[in-house]
């Protein structure tokens, strides 16, 4: 019946309930108490709220990186709940692009070859994935940095590999957890910029930020506060 | 492999290699030492056997001696009516139908403190003994030169002689000592024929002997009385025990030794100092085995030890793959794949290294490899490397990817 619901609607995310509890007893951490959503195709939703009111535990949820202790969470149709380990894979690796706060490149590892593992994941051919590895750098503006191990890089110029290791497989959602966090007003402006630009090519992006004009850019912001959602606003741009 | 193919996963486990050398080459350090050493300690443990073994091979495993119990020092005291050995004793062993399994019997006759000399130059012999012609095929002594004397020489008493090598590159050096005449104990004996060389045993120096008749022992050297011992030949190193049998009862009936008795001589075999040799040799290569043993152990802690920290070391780089949607068969061949690169690299350069050392002489021994130590050295290092770099692959690789990456 839900799954009904969120096809019509054409949703990409439909949250309902969910709680995550860290540890046990005593020393039990609620960090969501009842979170529900639903976010469609092509929106630009901007994450706010204090430090430790939740953010980045939902968006692990958002991203199938960890588990709701209870709720369920449809990615299109899909009852996560229900996809067994190699499922989830695929939709970690055809569904989602996900970036960090702390870039998490793998060392010595290039550039290039930071961009293209996904697609090495997807099956798809070494002469091909080099081919969309080398155009997804130079939609981030790194054409001539392909060579380069992470910590020949500046951070901003890591977080665009990071993002462009995200977008490369065209994923239908783009999570972003304070990408622009480490980062100076500069390459700020820059990130957000790419991140629009993906948005604007079809992709739903949802970004948790701390900085307010990053909110106004995004056409949705839903506020966190204690493990709740307490404010969930949406203006046409 | 979730799309991912074999090719992939090892291109991806040759760059883990290649990405930490220094990781990379301590784990084939470890895997190394551990293999070429239980190969090494192995070898040296089989190669002395086999030398114990080939020394004593030297002496005939066929060779029975008769030696008289007691006969010097003791004998009066302990046991008054002790016969010593004669040559009638050597000559009752001759008995074909008493003693089937004795191919032949010689009575040995030792001179004492002779020494030869040949113009200006001389030797002192080890031993110089009288005997039958059938004692050189029964010490495993043939000549390699010339011939022996016959039974003729030994009826006549005729003074002819064979010498060790050691004796004749002390009188003639290089030259042929054949048909030269020496002089040994005031006496002038011709050399009909030179020993094939036996080597040296400890102190003993086979080479330094000279070999005459019996007959002429007696009259010019030792006079007529007891004999030293008698070195009898059974047919075939079957029938050593069979043939040792029979000795002893004709040695009892020519001693007259009762049932039960105590013998007044004593029957030795080469075979029997051969088993027990063996198992000398047994014991330090089960010996050696075990400090092989240990030493794979050691360095099989220290591949496992590597293996974990490397993994966890790099949790967060699984964590990060996961992220991006790798699969876990992909994440986890490619582990396995890694460590059995350099489970295989250092086990493969460990086999060449211990083989290699094994080439040379360690500790006065010749090392024998064997196949068996290579391949459980090999197979025990790379089980340990695939166990141990598999294990806390599999276990980052079961974590959801947020764990993996939390982990510190
Ligand atoms: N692995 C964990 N174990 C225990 N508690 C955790 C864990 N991760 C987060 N928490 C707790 O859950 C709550 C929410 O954390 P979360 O990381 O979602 O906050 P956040 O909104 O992202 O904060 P910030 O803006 O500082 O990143 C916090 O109180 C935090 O201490
Ligand atoms: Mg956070």
């Amino acid at each position: 019946m839900t799954t009904q619901t969120a096809t019509q609607k054409s949703l990409v995310v439909k949250v309902e309930g969910v709680t995550k509890v860290y540890g046990v007893g005593e020393t039990a951490v609620h960090a969501l108490r009842g979170v529900s959503l639903e976010i469609e195709q092509g929106e630009f939703v901007a994450i706010m709220g204090a430090s430790g009111s939740g953010k980045s535990t939902l968006m692990n949820i958002l991203g199938c990186l960890d588990i709701p202790t209870q709720g369920d969470y449809w990615i299109r149709n899909l009852n996560v709940a229900e996809l067994d380990e190699e499922q989830l894979s695929v939709v970690r690796s055809q569904l989602i692009g996900f970036v960090f706060q702390s870039f998490n490149l793998i060392p010595r590892t290039t550039a290039a070859n930071n961009v293209e593992l996904p697609l090495a994941y997807q099956g798809i051919s070494l002469h091909k994935r080099r081919e969309r590895a080398r155009e997804a750098l130079a939609s981030v503006g790194l054409a001539d940095r392909g060579g380069h191990e992470p910590h020949e890089l500046s951070g901003g110029q890591q977080q665009r590999v990071a993002i462009a290791r995200a977008l490369v497989t065209k994923p239908a959602m783009l999570l972003a957890d304070e990408p622009t966090g480490a980062l100076d007003t500069q390459s700020t402006k820059e990130i957000l910029e790419l991140l629009h630009e993906i948005n604007r090519s079809g992709a739903t992006v949802i970004v948790i930020t701390h900085e307010e004009e990053v909110a106004r850019a995004a056409r949705r912001m839903i506020r966190l506060r204690d493990g709740y959602v307490v404010e969930d606003v949406k203006w046409v741009a | 492999m979730g799309g991912l193919g074999l090719r992939e996963v090892w291109r991806f486990a040759w760059r883990g290699i290649t990405a930490n050398r220094m990781r990379s080459s301590l784990t084939v350090l470890g895997v190394l030492i551990g293999v070429s050493s239980v190969i090494v300690l192995t070898a040296v443990g089989t190669g002395s056997a086999v030398s114990v073994q080939q020394s004593i091979q030297k002496l005939g495993t066929n060779s029975i001696t008769v030696s008289a119990l007691g006969g010097g020092r003791f004998s009066r005291s302990a046991n008054s009516n002790a016969k010593q050995l004669t040559i009638s004793d050597a000559t009752a062993l001759n008995d074909p139908v008493k003693a089937p399994d004795v191919k032949s019997a010689a009575p040995v006759l030792q001179a004492n403190g002779v020494s030869c000399t040949y113009g200006n130059l001389s030797s002192s012999p080890q031993s110089v003994i009288g005997t039958w012609p059938s004692y050189f095929e029964a010490a495993n002594s043939p000549v390699s030169a010339g011939t022996y004397w016959t039974s003729d020489d030994v009826v006549a008493g005729r003074p002819v002689v064979v010498i060790g090598t050691t004796v004749a590159s002390d009188l003639f050096g290089t030259d042929s000592p054949l048909n030269q005449v020496i002089r040994c104990h005031g006496q002038s004996v011709t050399v009909v024929g030179v020993m094939k060389t036996k080597g040296t045993t400890g102190f003993q120096d086979g080479d330094s002997i000279v070999i005459a008749p019996i007959t002429f022992i007696q009259r010019s050297m030792s006079g007529y009385g007891s004999i030293s011992s008698i070195q009898v030949e059974a047919n075939s190193a079957t029938t050593t025990t069979a043939a040792m049998d029979e000795v002893t009862a004709i040695m009892d009936a020519q001693h007259k030794i009762k049932a039960g008795g105590s013998a007044d001589y004593r029957v030795l075999n080469q075979a029997s100092i051969l088993a027990s040799s063996n198992q000398s040799g047994h014991t330090l290569t089960v010996l050696l085995g075990i400090v092989a043993a240990i030493s794979l152990l050691v360095g099989g802690i220290g591949i496992t030890n590597i293996m974990l920290v490397s993994v966890t070391e790099r949790t967060r780089e699984i964590g990060i793959r996961k992220a991006i949607g790798a699969p876990k068969i992909a994440i986890l061949s490619q582990f396995l794949i890694e460590a059995m690169l350099l489970s295989l690299l250092g086990g493969l350069s460990g086999v060449l290294l211990g083989v290699g050392i094994s080439h040379f002489t360690i500790l006065g021994v010749k090392p024998v490899v064997s196949l068996s130590s290579v391949l459980l050295a090999f197979i025990v290092s790379a089980l340990i490397g695939l166990i141990f770099g598999g294990w806390p692959a599999n276990r980052a690789a079961s974590l959801r990817p947020i764990e993996a990456l939390r982990y510190e």
